[in-house]
């Protein structure tokens, strides 16, 4: 306990004991056990999106790249994929080894399986419509659009889907169909679709099953996301319910749950919301217990060790820049809970000492002054700063003069409304009789 | 010559009471004609002819004589005779030849500035304004041009004087046009940025069918006067200016309303280096000066935005965020703005520090209690005037009629609805208006 005059640091406190590796962690990207997560469609995007983004020569990097081509090469061998192929093996440019170069008999087979398949297809559907049987069409359909999907053809895969909707008899049918319209509009990057058909999903009459529920939440919080509602993403990862587990893994993994919902709730809500929504709840708990770090921080930026919160965040930063839906997300995001540890830091003190508070953050005093200045000419905090003393005080209006001037100002612009307004109706009204003389 | 004796004999019977002039008038109505005839032979009647007491007389007579073209030496003997008889004519008499009169005041103009001494003609223009004016609310077509004298004599606060007075009613809209962007200059030399503000508004945003050149010129100054005032400026006009105006000025204007988007940018270095580049054009438009005095107020905007932030502040450091050369001219500038009364600040020399103070007025005084009191007196008024201009409205017929109108259309189409709801959709007939 420090005595109750010192004026005593925040942000200091003793080190968190270490733990065990996670998976999303400040230490550079584990490709394999970050690609188990995923499986299908997405773990190969995931893949090329970490090769792409590691494209630029330095050298623990360039091993991060292949290691993601390398996997991702795997993955659509499994496939049907060939576009997504060629993409690969050109990006490999034969600098794997012979194994991974571009197998070309391979292509040829799946090409032309795929013709066959799609021959078959269209003929058991055209039979099928000429039957009129609602439930083998809508099979018929569905089936196409897997197939689309699986080649790669979203656009084409997005609109059988869709078109399974007019043959569709049971809740249970239109929700299959609502979850492979989301699952391919993800892909595509449509996320309006996603809401519609989310909020399609959910007015069902029928109870869905916990599973789907958490699916659909964590749906519509990937569309807000992109949207950058970021309270509405928050809360939609915040009701997820602990079934989810791996289920959805070919949108999107437990840990991603957990690192998307928290860093949005940080920088969106308010302290009670905060404390309530994330804290406080136990279903959340357990996705945090995923990403020990991302629970660390947030705890921190609520008991106010700003040094600490912010430390966590610069390590995770590097990873996330490498997540396919967070990247462009993530320069917006620090900066909102930078200016919220800011705000918070002030909101309880009368005056602050610049120094003491630059060295919580750390940064240098400059640099936060200038911070403060931002934030103050954004009325986000109510202050001075002193700049010779490097003092921060508290700043409150006052209301009475604040009033006086407000009154004083609005007669004065009412004044000189109302008058320019009877001018211009006089004028008006001279043009009126002119042109009515004329006429006479 | 016989009937001009028979006028002068006629005039000084007939000047007594308002019927009397009225006869009179008709008389000098109808010799107008033979008074123009020969205008060198009115010369000798004047001197019997009394202007304060003769006026209506005098002024056809006046009017006669000076018709025709004249030279410089003929001008200046004009002169006195004409301001004598401004200055001591019966207001009442003029009003019933009120075109007459302009006329004279205006030849009276062109004298005073044919001789280059605008000066001289000021005041008798005031008295003239004054004399043809029916009340202080009315714009006569002499107030444009006694406000053009104002301007060329640099005799402003004369021309202040009577901006104060507020104008509803308006005898010809190009008079409003002139007056108010003349008087927009003459608030601008006086450093009234609101007045001017007001005024170079209300011509932008006046009713006009087609651009004219004054609405072009009065909307140059008025970005120029909205960036000193406001530091700010707005390209989009209101709702109420008219569609011709919105549509063209901003094509006729558009350096300076790059000039505003660069100002608005708030970096300086670059503000000059526009302001270099395209000086001719503000120098055609004889705008150059206050452009200047733009580039000044950015330094002035910056340091205002400096006192929100900051309780102390080093000279070095203003200097730095307001892109100036040195303390020095950090401090010279806060000091002429603390003269100014722009901002509330001390100036700590030995530290080089400057603190800055909150506005120190409590509102307490009975000063302040005046000024509210005459304010809220003077919206009253506003509002008991827009009163009394809403029900002249009501009564008029055209109004009634369009109403009318209205009121029967509406009715039409709720029985024809009414049709379609009882009669079902397959039963609807036509609409017919």
């Amino acid at each position: 306990m420090e005595p109750e005059d010192e004026i005593y640091e925040n942000g200091g406190g003793e080190q968190p004991p270490p733990r065990s590796k996670p998976i999303i962690s400040g230490e550079q990207l584990d490709v394999e056990t970050y690609a188990s997560l995923y499986r299908d469609r997405t773990k190969v995007a995931r893949l090329l999106f970490i090769a792409d983004r590691c494209d630029n020569g330095a050298m623990p990097l360039e091993a991060l790249r292949m290691e993601a081509l390398r996997m991702a090469y795997d993955e659509i061998k499994k496939g049907e994929n060939t576009q997504l192929f060629r993409e690969v093996v050109n990006k490999i440019g034969g600098m794997l080894g012979d194994k991974y170069e571009m197998d070309a008999a391979w292509c040829e087979t799946v090409d032309r399986r795929a013709e066959q398949k799609k021959e078959k297809l269209e003929n058991e559907l055209n039979s099928y419509r000429t039957n009129l049987i609602k439930e083998s069409i809508r099979m018929g359909y569905n089936d196409f659009g897997d197939f689309h999907y699986a080649h790669g053809a979203l656009g084409d895969a997005f609109k059988s889907y869709v078109r399974t909707r007019d043959y569709c008899t049971t809740s249970k049918h239109i929700i299959s169909m609502c979850m492979n319209a989301i699952l391919v509009s993800i892909e595509m990057g449509q996320f309006t679709h996603v809401t519609s058909y989310v909020s399609k999903a959910e007015q069902s009459p029928d109870a869905l099953d916990p599973i789907t529920v958490a699916k659909l939440r964590c749906a519509a919080g990937l569309a807000h996301l992109e949207t950058k509602k970021y309270k509405l993403a928050a809360r939609k990862f915040l009701e997820t319910g602990p079934e989810l587990g791996s289920h959805y893994n070919e949108v999107i993994a437990a840990q991603d749950v957990a690192t998307y919902g928290g860093l949005c709730a940080l920088a969106s809500f308010d302290r009670t919301e905060l404390k309530n929504k994330v804290i406080d709840n136990l279903n959340f708990r357990n996705f945090l217990e995923l990403v020990p770090e991302v629970r660390e921080l947030i705890n921190d930026f609520y008991s106010s060790h700003y040094a600490s919160c912010l430390e966590y965040l610069g390590n995770l930063k590097p990873n996330l820049l490498l997540d396919i839906h967070l990247h462009d997300h993530v320069e917006t995001l620090y900066d909102q809970i930078r200016h919220k540890a800011l705000i918070q830091y002030t909101h309880p003190f009368v005056s602050v000492d610049l120094r003491m508070m630059a060295n919580a953050f750390k940064t240098s005093v400059a640099g936060l002054e200038k911070e403060l200045e931002a934030l103050i000419t954004d009325n986000q905090i109510q202050a001075r700063i002193d700049s010779h003393n490097k003092i921060l005080y508290a700043r409150h209006a006052d209301q009475r003069n604040a009033t006086f001037q407000r009154v004083l100002q609005t007669g004065s612009e009412f004044d000189r409304d109302v008058r320019s307004m009877l001018l211009r109706a006089n004028l008006i009204k001279y043009d009126h009789n002119l042109r009515a003389s004329r006429k006479l | 010559m016989g009937s001009i004796e028979n006028l002068v004999t006629q005039i000084q019977g007939l000047s007594g009471s308002i019927d009397d002039i009225a006869h009179l008038h008709n008389i000098l109505k109808v010799a107008d004609e033979s008074l123009h005839a020969e205008p060198s032979a009115l010369s000798s009647v004047l001197d019997q002819v009394d202007p304060a007491k003769h006026s209506l007389g005098y002024l056809y007579f006046l009017e006669a004589f000076t018709s025709g073209p004249v030279s410089k030496e003929q001008a200046l003997t004009l002169i006195p005779i004409l301001a004598r008889f401004i200055n001591c004519c019966d207001a009442q008499q003029i009003r019933f030849a009120p075109d007459k009169f302009v006329s004279v005041c205006k030849r009276f103009k062109d004298h005073v500035l044919l001789i280059e001494s605008p000066l001289r003609g000021v005041s008798p223009m005031r008295a003239a304004v004054r004399k043809l004016q029916t009340t202080s609310e009315h714009l006569t077509t002499l107030h444009p041009d006694f406000l053009l004298l104002c301007l060329l004599s640099k005799s402003y606060n004369i021309g202040l004087s009577v901006l104060e007075d507020d104008i509803f009613d308006v005898d010809q809209p190009r008079d409003l046009f002139l007056y108010c962007y003349y008087g927009g200059m003459i608030c601008i030399g006086q450093k009234r940025f609101r007045k001017a503000l007001e005024l170079l508004h209300n011509v932008v945003t006046a009713p006009m069918n087609a651009i004219n050149a004054i609405a072009v010129e009065a909307y140059k100054k008025y970005i120029l006067v909205s960036l000193i005032h406001y530091g700010q400026f707005s390209t989009s006009l209101p709702k109420y200016a008219s569609s011709a105006a919105q549509r063209n000025l901003k094509n006729f204007c558009q350096p300076y309303i790059e000039l505003a988007t660069t100002y608005s940018s708030g970096k300086i270095a670059e503000f000059k280096i526009y302001v270099d580049t395209n000086r001719e054009k503000y120098d055609n438009d004889k705008n150059l000066g206050l452009v200047k005095q733009v580039v000044s107020s950015m330094y002035k905007h910056n340091i205002q935005r400096l006192t929100q932030t900051y309780l102390t502040l080093s000279l070095q450091d203003i200097a730095n965020t307001v892109q100036l050369g040195s303390p020095k001219e950090a401090e010279m500038h806060v000091l002429q703005m603390i003269q100014d009364g722009e901002i509330f600040a001390t100036i700590n020399q030995k530290d080089g520090m400057v603190r800055f103070l909150e506005d120190p007025e409590q509102y307490k005084t009975c000063q302040m209690i005046e000024h509210i009191d005459s304010s809220i007196q003077r919206i009253m008024t506003l509002s008991r005037k827009l009163n009394a201009m809403d029900e002249l409205m009501s009564y008029d017929p055209l109004y009634l009629s369009k109403v009318r109108t209205c009121f029967e259309i509406l009715r039409q189409v709720t029985v024809v609805s009414e049709g379609f709801v009882s009669s079902g959709w397959e039963g609807a007939t036509e609409i017919r208006l």
